[in-house]
């Protein structure tokens, strides 16, 4: 069977056509699936994507990633409501946030590896939890409500449900294409030579704290970006988004998803989000359901539902 | 009435007195992350829960059982350690070989189930535990007003951590725990049962989370989320002093403790988040903890 398409040298790989026929999925799902609850998944889609560049990619294991979400949504949120910017430039204006909120976290975290990275990245988002809970522009316990959406560019209207979507969607797979570019990238080669032998990688003469710092930075800057979304698309920015839970939680995603896959992250994020939304009424339950998936994935399927799936993928040919 | 720098001595001495309890409760918990750390190589997330699970059994105990505080300070931890040991056994045996972030992210797996299962079966307000009686009042020391409460928190974790420093440093047992946390296969060549050990080190710390519990129980509210926000608070004293020694842990704690004390006195603003930037004052000057090693 797959001799057809591969006697043709100029076939479209099957990776490729994987990804166009996934695009087109996510075009047509808005009709069949609540629009709210597809760019919620790809928000976190996004979130969990970025997260994964640190952990898959370099093997750094931030426990604070919530701060780059939740800060640039905060900004992203105010610049949008307080100082009216049209919404590519308060979303300019939160990934702006979350990057120089990555450098100087990152320049001091990446002092430490392993499980001090770990401790580390998680203290920092605590400070920066309480800065969110006393400062006056992010409101408290209330949040930042009521966030215009506004229009794109000034011309294309956000409030509408449908275009939000497709500019969420957009984005998505941009952010996706870039994270792809710099992981196949020769910086992204070098990344994984950190991960795998960070002695070996210093002694062929990389300046390994560059690499590493340049990566949590680009980390960061997609996690503010998926924040800064995610703002729009709830007119909302809140404590929650910068809570330990939040950091957490996009380590469950992406460790049901599969560490270190470009579209593990993504599954496991739509399948936390959808755990949340049919779990909200009966209380404490989603916590211990999620406590019990990180227990069983990290005794049992340490590799994520990608990585246990990508044998079977492999023998049909679609990944390569 | 006395000032100092323009702050009553009575409100000074107040804050120093609250910061050296939670410094007390950062000895306590930092120290029991340092042992298993050690022996185990597991960063224990689920310690906080453990702590507030201590505070829940001691409630549990009083309020189901009838048990009172003293004997809760002897059952709770013990109830907490087979707990413990349990996991240990059962789930956190399973990962010794693998990289050392998967023991980090399976405990904090547990300490979510923990929390949310007592959340689900307690609600998240605060319930009361009441002082016990013999050490209710409080003495007036002339400079400032002590409950005698708090008085033996302090004393009582002091006590806890000196003895653990001593059975560490100075009995044949902790002889025997250091080397297996140098050389664990060479130490079980020596005909000594090295998971036995790590069972019963992983059950020390967790009971010591567990008394820090029952400790605090009379002092904050004892309620299902205590536990979350200590334990990253006393992942920072632990990155701040290095988990390479007790006694480190120990000082590390009551030091952090008093700064935070200080703090609310001079600048309340910062006192919540004092810690996080002396955590990053030591990364940027010592990045290996004040009394950690190179590694």
């Amino acid at each position: 069977m797959t001799t057809v398409t591969s006697t043709s040298s100029r076939a479209v790989s099957p990776q490729l056509l994987l990804v166009l026929v996934l695009i087109v999925l996510a075009m047509i799902a808005p009709f069949g699936i609540y629009p709210i609850f597809l760019m919620k998944g790809l928000c976190f889609g996004l979130f969990a994507a970025a997260f994964n560049l640190l952990l898959g990619y370099v093997g750094l294991l931030s426990f604070g990633h919530a701060m780059f979400f939740g800060f640039s949504a905060y900004v992203t949120a105010h610049a949008a409501k307080e100082w009216g910017l049209t919404p590519e430039l308060a979303i300019l204006a939160g990934i702006a946030t979350a990057a120089v909120l990555g450098a100087v976290t990152g320049w001091l975290a990446i002092r430490r590896s392993g499980i001090y990275f770990a401790m580390v990245t998680l203290a920092f988002s605590q400070m920066m939890y309480f800065v969110a809970v006393q400062a006056p522009f992010t409101h408290g316990e209330d949040g930042i409500q009521g966030v215009p959406r506004g229009h794109l560019f000034g011309l294309i209207n956000l409030n509408d449900t449908m275009t939000m979507y497709y500019f969420v969607l957009a984005m998505f797979v941009a952010s996706l294409l870039v994270i792809h570019r710099i992981v196949t990238s020769p910086f992204g080669q070098v990344l994984k030579a950190i991960r795998d032998n960070e002695p070996r990688a210093i002694s062929l003469g990389y300046q390994v704290d560059r690499y590493k710092l340049l990566a949590f930075i680009l980390s960061a800057s997609l996690a503010g970006l998926a924040g800064s979304l995610k703002a729009l698309v709830f007119q909302l920015a809140s404590l929650t988004d910068v809570h330990w839970h939040a950091s957490g939680e996009v380590v469950l995603m992406t460790l049901l998803g599969g560490v270190g896959t470009v579209f593990g992250p993504t599954v496991g994020a739509f399948l936390v989000v959808a755990i949340q939304n049919y779990l909200s009424e009966v209380g404490s339950w989603v916590t211990i359901i999620q406590g019990s998936i990180f227990v069983v994935c990290v005794l049992l399927f340490r590799s994520g539902m990608i990585g246990v799936m990508t044998p079977w993928l492999k023998r049909r040919g679609i990944t390569g | 009435m006395m000032t100092f720098f323009g702050i009553p001595t009575q409100a000074l001495f107040g804050q120093l007195l609250l910061g050296l309890i939670n410094g007390a409760f950062y000895a306590m918990l930092s120290l029991g992350l340092a042992l298993i750390f050690g022996l185990l190589n597991i960063v224990n997330f689920s310690h906080g829960a453990l702590y507030m699970m201590g505070a829940m059994v001691a409630w549990l105990l009083l309020n189901v059982l009838g048990l009172g505080y003293w004997p809760a300070l002897i059952v709770a931890p013990i109830v907490v350690a087979i707990f413990g040991m349990i996991i240990e056994r059962t789930m956190l045996s399973r990962l010794y070989k693998l990289d050392h972030l998967y023991g980090l992210l399976l405990t904090f797996g547990l300490a979510l189930i923990i929390e949310g299962a007592f959340r689900q079966l307690y609600g998240i307000s605060g319930m009361p535990y009441s002082v016990p009686k013999e050490l209710a009042g409080g003495w007036n020391l002339g400079f400032m007003f002590l409950p005698i409460y708090r008085g033996w928190v302090v004393g009582a974790s002091l006590v806890l951590c000196l003895g653990s420093w001593l059975l560490i440093e100075k009995t044949k047992l902790g002889a025997y725990l250091r080397a297996a946390t140098e050389n664990a296969t060479l130490v079980q060549a020596f005909g000594i049962n090295v998971p036995m050990m790590v069972t019963l080190t992983y059950g020390f710390g967790v009971a010591l989370a567990a008394i820090a519990g029952v400790l605090a129980a009379p002092i904050y509210s004892v309620n299902p989320l205590m536990g979350s926000n200590l334990i990253i608070v006393v992942f920072a004293v632990v990155v701040i002093g290095g988990m390479g020694s007790i006694l480190g842990a120990v000082i590390t704690g009551f030091m952090l403790g008093l700064v935070e004390g200080l703090t609310k006195v001079f600048y309340p603003e910062a006192a919540s988040t004092v810690i996080f930037v002396v955590m990053a004052i030591v990364l940027m000057i010592k990045p290996a903890g004040l009394f950690g090693k190179r590694s």
